[in-house]
């Protein structure tokens, strides 16, 4: 366990090397919120609600899932892809640990980093721009809390996926942009999923996707009630567990037929 | 003495696409393409014994590296069996690599980003290193091989002589009874090159410890291994001492004369005429060279001919260098 919990640290390290990158980080999430914000003003218009949710509940909405998309995003996959194509792959397998434990707690190093210099910062920022509504109470802090470490094994397990499928494609950049778009679209971070058609809900119930950013969102901005926000967390679980099959599966298969490249 | 490593008929195959030609053949490629077989290992077998140091050489593509990456438990053999560190490696790979270190040259073991000593440290933890140990080893390490100062630097800012002392050092914190290296010398200037073979002969006479090395240096091998193991086209070509290898086909000594004055090669041959000699001659540099086969008795009197008869500027007496006997080798692809 030390050891991962040593890889977390080197990853620290590794954000903080390159400052740069971190201050526009933070300027960037600023911008993206400040854009939904207006857009969902203009879209509200005058009007008290929309599906059930106020202005000032989507703003919310809005801010909330973009911080936590700080914490549950990560490039595993083109992490990946790169070490695979380059070779580097290599080098991973001949050290004492797994590979793919070692990825996920690189992502989780990340995503803590995110969250404490970088959400929470740029939260507060946000916070005195925009009309945001901040609940102080703890059980949903709590639910709030377990639903987003969910929401960053769940991401991950789909970025691992998509990284082990380099080694039987070689070259998948085409199916991590993809992956990145549909996850944006169907998580419910661009457009909460309540706003879809009813078929189109009840067909995303079934899909991973949106225990990623709508379910933590919807906690935390109390669209949901505490025994709904229950069930989320209940499902969340199961694609947790579910995911970790195709891996298991892709990995194995990937181990034999593995070809290093690059001499 | 217990081995090392044990090798029995390992194979390797890799499938190799080849592409249609034309623009009708590549879309005939997106549905079906066409492969051929190859095996990049050909059933070699060969053992290692403890303590031993091995050059594996060959030419490029050979087959070294593929070797190396199933030894290691990267690659999964298509067929054979491997023993290594008596363990077999793709199958216990987590606890088998505890007792391997690998040094490959062409790539960087240690976090480009971050000072060397975050990605010992890494390393420590990742190998379940005591304190006590680390310290005992590699403080020494850290010494012989002369990078303290480095070791607060990012990787990307060592030069790549720099890097390589630290990929070395990186490679041996867990103290591995059995050592890989893959071309670890490449691209290094004399007097790195010089100080990473003592410090490996040093580890070797402390710590019993195995070492094969993969090179195309082959100063490396002569100052290194007692033992190569050749390979080519996928098969073990020759596999014993460094020295019989010399013996076998060191096609005898070379002497290279220059003259203070002009000197007509018509002369010289009629110099020694009576000796089976062949000469050549370097027109731009006025060397004359004579070949003739190892014998101490023969070579005195082509010497004493040609000394008492020209005026001479040098004279170098040259046995076969061994890297000329592994060209040889190369080019006839057998021994």
């Amino acid at each position: 366990m030390d050891k991962y919990l040593e890889m977390i640290r080197i990853r620290f390290l590794m954000m903080l090397a390159y400052r740069t990158n971190y201050y526009t980080g933070i300027l960037i999430y600023g911008i993206n919120i400040g854009a939904y914000y207006f857009l969902w003003s203009a879209i509200y218009g005058g009007k008290e609600q929309i599906q059930g949710l106020s202005v000032v509940q989507m703003t919310t909405y809005v801010a909330v899932s973009w911080m936590a998309r700080a914490f549950y995003f990560n490039n595993l996959d083109r992490e990946m892809a790169m070490e695979i194509m380059e070779g580097k792959v290599a080098i991973e397998l001949i050290r004492p640990y797994n590979y793919l434990g070692m990825k996920t707690m690189q992502g989780l190093g990340e995503g803590i980093f995110r969250l404490f210099f970088f959400s929470a910062p740029g939260l507060i920022i946000v916070y005195f721009v925009f009309p945001i509504e901040f609940t102080w109470d703890l059980s949903v802090w709590g639910l709030f809390a377990v639903s987003i470490i969910l929401s960053f094994f769940i991401n991950t397990e789909l970025n691992l996926l998509t990284g082990i499928t380099t080694f039987f494609l070689y070259n998948n950049t085409g199916l991590i942009r993809a992956k990145r778009v549909v996850i944006d679209l169907f998580s419910g971070l661009l457009l909460p999923i309540n706003f879809f058609p009813g078929w189109a809900q009840e067909f995303m119930k079934f899909l991973p996707f949106q225990g990623i950013s709508y379910l933590p969102s919807m906690i935390f901005t109390k669209g949901f009630s505490q025994h709904q926000a229950i069930e989320a967390i209940g499902q969340q679980c199961i694609w947790v567990i579910v995911l970790i099959i195709p891996i298991q599966l892709l990995w194995h298969m990937a181990k034999k037929q593995l070809i290093i490249q690059g001499g | 003495m217990n081995n090392a490593i044990e090798v029995e008929n390992l194979r390797k195959e890799f499938k190799a696409y080849s592409s249609r030609s034309g623009l009708k053949g590549a879309f005939r490629d997106l549905l079906t393409r066409n492969y051929k077989v190859v095996p990049a290992v050909n059933d070699i077998s060969f053992t290692v014994k403890q303590g031993e140091m091995v050059g594996y050489i060959g030419e490029n593509g050979a087959g070294k590296s593929t070797t190396i990456k199933m030894l290691t438990g990267i690659l999964t053999p298509s067929s054979g069996k491997i023993s290594v560190n008596g363990m077999n490696p793709h199958k216990e790979r987590e606890r088998f690599v505890q007792t391997i270190g690998v040094v490959f040259g062409q790539r960087s073991q240690l976090w480009w980003d971050i000072a060397v000593q975050e990605s010992f440290r890494l390393l420590k933890k990742v190998y379940k290193v005591t304190d006590e140990h680390y310290d005992n080893h590699m403080n020494h390490v850290i010494k012989t091989l002369d990078i303290e100062p480095l070791l607060d630097k990012p990787v990307r800012k060592l030069s790549l002589g720099q890097r390589m002392r630290c990929e070395l050092a990186a490679a041996l914190i867990h103290n591995p009874p059995l050592l890989f290296l893959d071309e670890p010398t490449i691209g290094l200037d004399v007097l790195v090159k010089l100080k990473i073979r003592e410090f490996l002969k040093e580890i070797n006479e402390k710590y019993n410890t195995t070492i094969l090395l993969t090179t195309h240096d082959l100063s490396d091998i002569e100052a290194l291994c007692e033992r190569v193991i050749m390979l080519d086209e996928g098969k073990v070509i020759y596999d014993g001492a460094l020295r019989n290898l010399q013996e076998k086909w060191g096609e005898g000594k070379e002497l290279q004369f220059q003259f203070l004055e002009k000197v007509d090669m018509a002369a010289v041959k009629n110099l020694t005429k009576a000796i089976p000699v062949k000469w050549e001659l370097d027109e731009k540099e006025q060397i004359f060279t004579a070949s003739l086969e190892d014998n101490d008795e023969l070579i005195s009197q082509v010497i004493a001919k040609v000394v008492a008869a020209f005026k001479i500027k040098d004279i170098k007496i040259n046995a076969t260098s061994t890297e000329e006997i592994i060209r040889n080798i190369y080019e006839k692809g057998a021994v």
